[in-house]
């Protein structure tokens, strides 16, 4: 028993453990032994072997049991060796890293931004694009409309006879459904112990939560009898005001509760998933649901929007062709034959879902590979920091070479090590996205849909480890091959920091550092070009004045009687109103509508100019205000002619004013004041022409819009717009104080700057270019911290170089300008690739932008200088220290 | 003395045995308990080499290639911590159990009647 020599288990797993050639070599050195002795003991070297193999017995069956047992152990030893590697590598990583604390928690800081935006922003794009509505079989929702017109919301409505004949008529529907689309916020009054609180409340039609397939969480919901004329009014109350009105009190169904002034029984309570706001409008919030009474509504016009749960199996297409079928025999009133056909190509089924997110689709998408360009950039960074530690550890990694690590072990040793980077990276991440995610499921002033479902769920969560492994195995591999691959006696040789020369390190270095600064790039030009986009939406003329204006919901008896009485008692109730709020301190105008621009709006009738014959179709109905005198003036809307007074009295002449638009289109070329409409009263004066104002959204146009005052047609609510000298908050009390001394019913609603109105009608175009621009400043950092590393290093490694240059007299002014034209170099190559992308991936988001082309030079010119200067500065510092080298410090040390 | 048959179970405790005093390989271990017990038990390559190869997977041994005495390559054992626990716990058990069994072979009387206290 002497030497023994050890097999490395590397060498082992490297070539495959051979259990079978063990066990053969063992047996055979046993028959071997077993011939020496017999020999000794004086037997015939033939003789002795073929003893030896009788004595020895069955080796073939012995064979077979130790590669058995051989195989078991081999498997059980390679699995334990592969853990104990694992954690070597894992301990000497997290040893590595505490070491380097500053390079780890910038790694580590990085990743779990860009993790932190990517599992939001997928959270985000899985609830509004991915995962169905929040309804039972929601796929089988439809949305039934015209296409897009200009015309708004009360193109997409239809009358009570419309819908009828609708539902009745189509054959690939389950049921058909709607809302009344037309009912603004705090539009109830809720008494309460003598205290009234404003409430929103919906009319739906009765099958409303069974078509949607939304069953009540208490009670029970709406039936056809709850409908009828002269039914008992009943509501139905939403989760949230439930919770927050009645403080969760399940005893309230079979209650009775007072809504302006009448009372309602309260006969269910809906669940908490369903949000009637976050589905069909982003931003509101609905707190009561009362049924429709259809017969009433019958000469209200087009109200109620339709939406259809289609039968299982019917396809789009063939529900198209059923509507179409059907739509021309609907009549708008069934009591006036004329009005048949009106709907013709007007009822065109969509899914629910892409009515609700379809305009969602492309700024999601947009942001997502905004998102997914910044983690492509850090993982690139971090590769760069990664290669650039390799290169300083080379003569360490050539040493274990040496010392019989095989390549695959260095690499899985590097892969590691971006696996921890990008684990703690990832876990740090998901923390902040669920900061993230919860902030943003509780902003109510954000105009995007279903915002209040988003939730980070497992979906999101796989999605962060898909996340994180491709990360790490995107930063970890080049470095790890870099590290495997290096000659190990050239680095043995190399000193420290010389290691890692070379031109192909070099390049791979300054390469990954041009595709940083190329992607952060693209980032940067795609937030300049949303930014200009939203400055612009910013600047368009409105027609009305939003700053210093706000706006309250108000509350007054309409009286009841015939129609001239209730329009003169209205009349007083609302001048009343105006003239006491108009003498408050700081108040300069006020008046009073039924609806604000920016919000929803309705029109009826379709009024034709006095004497002109126009083909029918030809005149689209325009938007319909009711107004006070003073509000024109309040809102900022320039009127030419004159603005309506209280002398305009219903038993007076018929006034109204209407915009530009419409002007143009009644009289081309002719001044329109002073000319006759025939509108649903009759002959109309035209007082005033009003500019026209942004009706729906900000971006779109204007449509025809007519103001009728309110002394002569009856408003359907009264919002109060008030004009101030004064800073809107400080008027707030006062104007609800004045509005509680003339009606003490008056609900305490809050007095909203106009501005606040603005700002949610643009607040996702708000919302997506802080989103992109958040990303691009993220990519920006990223990229300058590449561009000074690799440059820092580059300084620090020649530093031999520029010792002996500056020894054979080189200026440090020449020395800094030398390295700042190397980093200028490597920017520019990245800028140029980075807008030649650009250029190429504009289209991408030019449904987004507004008023600037995807190809707009200045935002181009803009973003490039910005880079430079940013490159410049990122350059700077380690050209400064490379002036400052001492040039004998240097040569002597090496 | 004359050949006897290994009763079951006992031949890894020789083994283990025969490691005690360091690394061997399976020809040397044969020759050990052969040697040992005056050629009394011969242990036959068949049941040596699997009990040997149950007692690595164990981890009560564990075997290394080296160079025999007349520079062959041979694959030696040597006793694991935990085999050597083993060998103490066993050979321990092994004697109680052959003294009680002598005793009770080596028995003069029949077991004394118990007397009522």
């Amino acid at each position: 028993m002497t030497r023994t020599t050890r097999r490395p288990r590397a060498a082992r797993r490297l070539f495959g453990a051979d259990p079978a050639a063990d066990v053969r070599d063992e047996l055979q050195f046993h028959l071997d032994a077993k011939v020496d002795e017999l020999i000794e003991r004086g037997w015939l070297p033939d003789e002795a072997r073929r003893e030896a193999e009788r004595q020895f017995g069955d080796r073939a069956s012995l064979q077979q049991i130790g590669e058995r047992i051989g195989d078991t152990m081999d498997r059980r030893r390679r699995v334990s060796d592969y853990w104990n590697d694992g954690l070597q590598d894992l301990r000497f990583a997290s040893r590595t890293f505490v070491r380097e604390r500053g390079f780890a928690s910038v790694a580590i800081l990085v990743l779990a931004l860009a993790v932190a935006a990517n599992v939001a922003t997928f959270s985000v794009v899985n609830t509004l694009l991915l995962r169905p509505l929040p309804f039972a079989d929601a796929n089988e929702l439809t949305w039934i409309a015209p296409p897009p017109a200009a015309c708004g919301l009360s193109c997409a409505t239809y009358s009570s006879d419309a819908y009828e004949e609708f539902r009745d008529e189509s054959r690939v529907y389950q049921d058909v459904t709607g809302y009344f689309a037309f009912s603004g916020a705090d539009n109830l009054r809720l008494e309460d112990h003598g205290e009234s609180t404003p409430a929103t409340g919906l009319m739906v039609i009765a099958n409303f939560f069974q078509t949607l397939g939304v069953p009540p969480a208490l009670g029970r919901a709406f039936t056809a009898d709850d409908a009828r004329t002269g039914a008992r009014p009943v509501a139905m109350l939403s989760h949230a005001y439930w919770m927050r009105q009645f403080a969760a009190n399940a005893s309230i169904v079979g209650q009775t509760i007072v809504l302006n002034g009448t009372s309602a029984t309260v006969i269910g309570v809906l669940p908490a998933a369903f949000d009637f706001g976050s589905v069909f409008s982003p931003g509101a919030r609905v707190d009561l649901f009362t049924p429709l009474d259809l017969d009433n509504a019958r000469t209200w016009g087009n109200i109620v929007t339709l939406i259809g749960r289609l039968q299982p199996g019917v396809t789009l297409a063939q529900a198209r062709d059923d509507a179409s079928r059907v739509a021309p025999d609907l009549y708008f009133r069934k009591s006036r034959p004329e009005t048949l056909g009106r709907y013709r190509d007007r009822l065109v089924p969509t899914p629910l879902k892409t009515h609700v997110s379809g305009q969602w689709h492309r700024p999601l998408v947009v942001l997502w590979c905004a998102v997914g360009l910044v983690l492509l950039i850090a993982c690139v960074n971090l590769s760069n920091l990664l290669l650039v530690r390799t290169a300083a550890r080379s003569r360490e990694l050539a040493m274990r070479r040496a010392l019989g690590a095989t390549r695959a072990r260095l690499v899985r040793q590097s892969l590691t090590e971006s696996l921890a980077l990008s684990g703690a990276g990832a876990a740090l991440g998901l923390a902040g996205a669920f900061g993230l995610v919860r902030w943003l499921a509780h902003r109510g002033d954000l105009d995007l849909p279903l915002l209040n479902g988003i939730t980070i769920d497992g979906v999101s969560v796989v999605w962060t480890v898909l996340i994180a492994i491709l990360a790490a195995a995107l930063f970890g591999v080049v470095p790890g091959l870099k590290m495997a691959g290096g000659n190990v006696q050239e680095a043995l040789k190399d000193s420290g920091p010389a290691a890692g020369r070379g031109p192909r390190h070099e390049r791979l270095r300054v390469g990954l550092v041009i595709a940083e600064i190329a992607l952060a790039c693209v980032l940067l030009v795609g937030a300049g070009l949303l930014l200009r986009s939203f400055v612009n939406v910013l600047d368009i003329d409105l027609g009305f004045a939003p700053d210093r204006a706000a706006t309250i919901a108000v509350d007054y008896r309409g009286g009841s009687g015939p129609e001239d009485v209730q329009a003169a008692s209205r009349t007083a109730a609302l001048r009343q109103i105006i003239e006491r709020v108009d003498a408050l301190p700081g108040v300069e105008l006020a008046g009073v509508t039924d609806y604000l621009p920016l919000g929803p709006n309705r029109s009826w009738g379709s009024p034709a100019p006095k004497g002109k014959v126009f083909r029918p179709g030809e005149l689209p109905g325009p938007l319909v205000y009711v107004v006070t005198p003073g509000f024109l003036p309040a809102m900022g809307i320039n009127v030419h002619g004159r603005d309506f007074t209280w002398a305009d009295t219903f038993g007076g002449r018929r006034v109204a004013i209407i915009n530009q638009a419409a002007a143009r289109v009644y009289w081309p070329g002719e001044d329109a004041v002073g000319k006759i409409l025939v509108a649903n009263r009759g002959d109309t004066e035209i007082i005033g022409v009003a500019d026209d104002v942004r009706t729906e959204k900000v971006e779109d146009g204007s449509g025809w819009q007519i103001y009728y005052p309110a002394m002569q047609e009856s408003p359907t609510s009264a919002q109060l717009v008030v004009r101030s000298r004064l800073p809107i908050d400080s008027l707030g009390s006062s104007v609800l104080h004045a509005l509680r001394e003339l009606n003490p019913q008056q609900p305490a609603a809050e007095l909203k700057p106009l501005r606040a109105i603005v700002g949610h009608a643009v607040s996702p175009r708000r919302f997506f270019m802080l989103l992109v621009a958040a990303m691009a400043g993220l990519g920006l950092l990223l990229a300058a911290l590449g561009i000074h590393g690799v440059i820092a290093y580059s300084v620090a490694r020649q530093s031999r170089d520029i010792g002996v240059r500056m020894a054979l007299g080189a200026s440090a002014g020449r020395v800094r300008r030398d390295v700042l034209l190397a980093t200028l170099r490597v920017a520019l190559i990245g800028i140029v690739v980075g807008i030649v992308v650009s250029l190429a991936a504009a289209r991408l988001i030019a449904s987004l932008l507004f008023g600037t082309s995807p190809w707009d030079a200045p935002t181009y010119i803009g973003m490039a200088a910005i880079f430079l200067a940013v490159a410049l500065i990122s350059g700077y510092l380690p050209a400064r220290r490379a002036s400052r080298i001492d040039p004998i410090v240097a040569l002597r040390s090496h | 003395m004359t050949r006897l048959d290994l009763i079951r179970g006992t031949l890894d405790v020789l083994i283990l045995k025969a490691l005690a005093w360091g690394p061997l390989h399976g020809y040397a271990i044969t020759s050990f308990i052969r040697a040992q017990s005056d050629e009394a038990l011969l242990v036959e390559e068949g049941t040596l080499y699997p009990a040997l190869w149950r007692l690595e997977s164990k981890k009560l041994v564990a075997a290394e290639w080296g160079l025999s005495e007349n520079n062959r390559k041979a694959k030696f054992y040597r006793l694991t911590p935990a085999g050597r626990r083993h060998l103490q716990q066993e050979s321990r058990t092994w004697e109680a159990y052959a003294t009680a069994v002598a005793k009770v072979l080596g028995a003069t009387q029949p077991v004394p009647r118990r007397k009522p206290v």
